[in-house]
């Protein structure tokens, strides 16, 4: 165990490289490079020290580990954090990415100080969100996040982004407050408001559908889930592509994460009651968004639809209360924040050459970025799933548990799979295969040495989990494990006591 | 009686005894004293706070009962002269710049803290009005106090029409109750008031209507926009801030003093103002490009929510709402210090579109009130959302249940018109700068800003505190 709060450490770092920067004076070049380099060490700094809770982290045990708790608020609301093998792969992801936006980012030249403060006042509240062990601190996090998000979506964003940022403000508060609602209702009922001892309390049957729903509607707009997803494809266009990968990367797992950690072990009776809605929300999810994706003539849209039905094999896998189906949620949501991030990036990648993010104004792009068209291909293949990608593992899984648990959705969600791979391979064809007729395409230069060191480690996380997933799985298999049999003893009574009423 | 048992209204005396003081030196001296007496003031409001501070902590009672020193008096006595200090410290040069050479101002502004510390003292129907109505005389004066101006004459004599009938309707309702209970004292009111008679009922909603319009509350809200934008910035600062704390005090301590066995009755009072409050402040807001119209119907909206935690009727309750008007407080004086700083060569603006690109052409401000536009519409981590958590956890709490829902999608909406005002100085094209601010501005602008973004780091005294000025109204 370690001895210095290392998670509070991760989690206020970028917090106090964000404060450097806005003390730096000036808004000449000097202090726009200053800013990207403050940032881009603060973020590695950050990421080192998460190392260190990957390394003292015992995978043995279900528990909550480096746990930190000193008294806030007053009365039983603390501060607390701690995390354990469900939380940590997120935590771990959210440190990772962000060196990679930063750099990501070297080449914006618009209010460069807002921007990594921003991004690093973004970084803490993601890193707190998934290890607050409290669930009033959790709140303040999620929502938190609000703020930078808005900022980074209206002012650096592209033509609808004021639109856009409203939208995707008030579409999750709205869907917030009611969580929030919920919260209160729960320490009320409890009289605790630490996320420990409401993992083991036991809602009344009655209360639990009410604050199943109330979560559902924070988490149904967050992850984001059909028919609330409408905010994601206009905030993922609009957004720089820095914005757009922490936002399909980490912000969306706050929506799955949420569900593992709260609506699954403290409402299981109502997670039952549910669960043939969830599969039916994901299995239409899976197939709508992809019909959807198969018809958009944005990219940036077509990768955001396309995330909407990823999500749902997430929902799907989880709501079978198996422990491959719940592991399966928690692998495609490291997959998935790995793969569309990186997707989003190579879009990024166009971006900044030829201003547009039309499909159409591509086309034939192998002929001149022979590394990007490579590259770009992994990344399609393991966002259809290809075996041997970290895409494959995670739909398998969920796939194999939904199987078990109902057949028809799983008929159902497998076509989505096939129509992925369409889509993907369809945009794949039209913008890297092709003659390279368009005049504008003619100079277009391959990836720059900058591009081929963000992109590298997302090919190799990619690959590396796609032949050896073991090192996600093993590190959640514990407190999946302990979830899993956890919400199922909450269901064996329940079910005793129906069978005996029968 | 002696001296020494007047010690309990030591405060009350030296803001009294001062603006008495300091009106003489006025008179004597003429306006080119008005920077003296501003000081003055200061120092009378400053000597004041201290004396509060120091009193003992058991509750003290005076002059037969109908003032009453306790923990909760004293912990609104402390918020209304910070936020009489604030607007005074704001206004000096706001004066300078306007050539409005008014020592009165500064005296009457301390009249009317005086009138209000009787009001969060009050424990009678008495000293109840006699509170209201020094604060309210002063305020209709202090309203129209740019008397050349057309604007402020007519919200001063708006101020005094709607505000005498309120008094009227109020002082019917005192009426009422003393008829139906035979006495005046809130103790005695509770005692009698066992059963809900009809007349009693009568009384209760004439002497709630009379304070919902103290606080502007919906629907007794109409004098609020005029008056807010008529009125001089700092005058509109001063409305904002204290008198609304003191009312919404007198409302705890009258609603949860005199009437607990019916409180059935005037829940439903509550429920139904808070509820019209926050909608109306949500939606009407959404129109309004003068900030300070906007700022009126946002204070509206903030009412409505701090009523959400009296509806409960519980400590827990009471306490929420002391927690949230501290923070609106600092929110309300700390927005205001941005509006007064909105100043052009050729005087101050107003319309919210002039906040246009204020991120690039003036940062700190632009930050500050950013952070005060999230905090008032209850984004965490920010000072406004514990405010609003406390308010609907004592409705949850007291199974108010819609009235919460009600309530937090209230604030969705309305955080739309604040989001707006944070876009358009973050998002949109810069136009002129203003002129640089004055330093008291600035500083009240910047003590306020550091409130409402650091309270998370450090919140548990606010919150022991209210818990215990609470705790003695029960």
């Amino acid at each position: 165990m370690a001895t210095w709060p290392i998670l509070s450490v991760t989690t206020f770092l970028p917090l106090v490289g964000a404060v450097f920067i806005l003390l730096l004076r000036g808004d000449d070049d000097a202090a726009k490079r200053n800013a990207r380099w403050v940032a881009l060490w603060t973020t590695v700094i950050t990421f080192i020290v998460s190392i260190f809770l990957i390394t003292g982290f015992d995978k043995g045990s279900p528990g909550f580990q480096f746990v930190e708790d000193h008294p806030w608020l007053g009365g039983s609301i603390r501060y607390k954090l701690g995390v354990d093998g469900i939380s940590l792969p997120f935590v771990i992801l959210t440190t990772f990415l962000m060196p990679i936006t930063i750099v990501a980012s070297w080449h914006v030249e618009k209010r460069v100080k807002e921007y990594m403060v921003l991004f690093l006042l973004l970084e803490t509240l993601m890193v707190g969100t998934f290890s607050a062990l409290d669930i009033v601190l959790f709140y303040v996090f999620f929502e938190g996040g609000l703020i930078p998000m808005f900022l980074i979506i209206g002012v650096w964003g592209g033509a609808r982004r004021v639109y856009a940022s409203f939208k995707f403000f008030l579409y999750t508060l709205a869907g917030s407050v009611l969580m929030l609602l919920a919260i209160m209702a729960m320490y009320y009922q409890a009289g605790t408001t630490d996320i420990m001892k409401l993992l083991t309390h036991g809602f009344p049957r009655e209360m639990q559908t009410w604050l199943w729903l109330a979560f559902f509607a924070s988490f149904a707009v967050k992850l984001p889930m059909w028919p609330v997803h409408t905010w994601l494809p206009d905030a993922h266009v609009e957004a720089p592509t820095a914005g757009s990968v922490i936002l399909a990367a980490v912000l969306l797992k706050m929506g799955g994460y949420g569900f593992l950690r709260f609506s699954l072990p403290m409402f299981p009776l109502a997670s039952e009651l549910f669960a043939p809605m969830m599969f039916f929300l994901s299995v239409v999810a899976i197939i709508y968004t992809s019909l959807v994706a198969l018809m958009q003539e944005d990219i940036k849209k077509l990768i955001a639809y396309s995330s909407v039905a990823h999500m749902g094999f997430v929902t799907l896998g989880i709501f079978t209360f198996s422990n491959e189906g719940v592991q399966a949620g928690v692998f495609q949501m490291i997959s998935h924040g790995i793969v569309s991030g990186a997707l989003f990036l190579c879009v990024g990648v166009v971006y900044d050459r030829m201003h547009t993010r039309e499909i159409a104004a591509y086309g034939g792009l192998v002929n001149r970025m022979p590394i990007y068209a490579a590259v770009f291909m992994l990344f399609t293949m393991a966002n259809c799933g290809l075996p041997g990608t970290s895409g494959f593992v995670g739909e398998l899984l969920a796939l194999m548990a939904v199987f078990k648990a109902n057949t028809w959705a799983a008929v159902f969600a497998t076509t989505g799979v096939i129509l992925s791979a369409a889509y993907a391979l369809w945009l794949y064809r039209r913008v890297v295969f092709g003659a390279l007729e368009k005049d504008s395409l003619k100079s277009i230069t391959d990836l720059d040495r900058r591009e081929i060191a963000i992109l590298a480690p997302l090919v190799i996380l990619t690959l590396l989990f796609g032949f050896y997933p073991a090192p996600v799985l093993d590190m959640s298999a514990a407190a999946v494990g302990n979830l899993v049999a956890q919400t199922k003893a909450a269901l064996m009574p329940a079910k005793a006591a129906l069978l005996g009423v029968q | 009686m002696t001296l020494s048992s007047l010690m309990p209204v030591l405060p009350e005396l030296i803001v009294v005894i001062g603006a008495m003081a300091l009106l003489m030196f006025g008179v004597f001296k003429g306006d080119n004293s008005t920077p003296l007496v501003e000081f003055g003031a200061l120092v009378v409001l400053a000597a004041a706070l201290v004396a509060v501070l120091l009193q003992p902590a058991a509750p003290a009672s005076l002059f037969g009962g109908s003032i009453v020193v306790d923990a909760f008096a004293r912990f609104f006595k402390v918020l209304i002269i910070i936020g009489a200090a604030a607007a005074l410290i704001m206004s000096a040069p706001f004066w300078r710049n306007h050539k409005l050479n008014r020592f009165e101002f500064s005296v009457i502004v301390l009249l009317s803290v005086a009138g209000m510390m009787v009001m969060v003292s009050a424990r009678d129907l008495i000293s109840l009005y006699l509170g209201i109505e020094l604060m309210s005389l002063s305020l209709y004066v202090i309203a129209a106090i740019d008397r050349e101006n057309v604007r402020s004459t007519e919200a001063g004599l708006k101020y005094f029409v709607l505000g005498a009938l309120s008094s009227g309707m109020l002082l019917y309702g005192s009426s009422l109750i003393y008829g139906f209970t035979g006495t005046v004292s809130f103790t005695g009111i509770a005692a009698a008031a066992k059963t809900p008679s009809i007349g009693l009922i009568f009384g209760i909603v004439f002497l709630f209507a009379g304070l919902a319009f103290k606080v502007s509350a919906v629907p007794f809200h109409m004098w609020t926009p005029d008056v807010y934008e008529g009125a001089p910035t700092p005058v509109t600062a001063f409305f904002a801030a204290a008198p609304k704390v003191a009312a919404i005090a007198l409302f705890c301590r009258v609603a949860v003093t005199s009437f607990p066995a019916i409180a059935s009755q005037w829940q439903q009072i509550i429920v139904f103002v808070a509820i019209a409050s926050m909608v109306l402040g949500a939606f009407a807001a959404i129109g309004q490009k003068n900030i300070k119209r906007l700022m009126a119907y946002s204070s509206i909206g903030h009412v409505g929510y701090a009523l959400v935690g009296l509806a409960p009727g519980t400590e827990a309750g009471v306490s929420s709402v002391l927690i949230y008007m501290s923070i609106y407080l600092a929110m309300t004086l700390g927005t205001f210090a941005c509006i007064i700083a909105m100043r052009r060569d050729g005087g101050q603006v107003e319309e919210i579109g002039e906040l246009s690109g204020l991120a690039r052409t003036q940062p700190v401000m632009a930050f500050i009130l950013a952070a005060l536009m999230f905090s008032l519409a209850g984004i965490p981590p920010l000072a406004g959302f514990f405010a609003k958590f406390y308010v609907f956890l004592a409705a949850i709490q007291g199974k108010f249940y819609v009235l919460a829902v009600i309530g937090v999608l209230a604030s969705v909406v309305g955080a739309y018109y604040y989001l707006r005002i944070v876009k358009l100085m973050y998002i949109d094209e810069p136009v002129q700068r203003f002129l640089p601010m004055s330093r008291p501005v600035g500083a009240v602008m910047l003590l306020a800003g550091a409130f409402t973004i650091l309270f998370f780091v450090y919140p548990a005294p606010l919150v022991a505190a209210a818990n215990a000025a609470a705790k003695s109204l029960f």
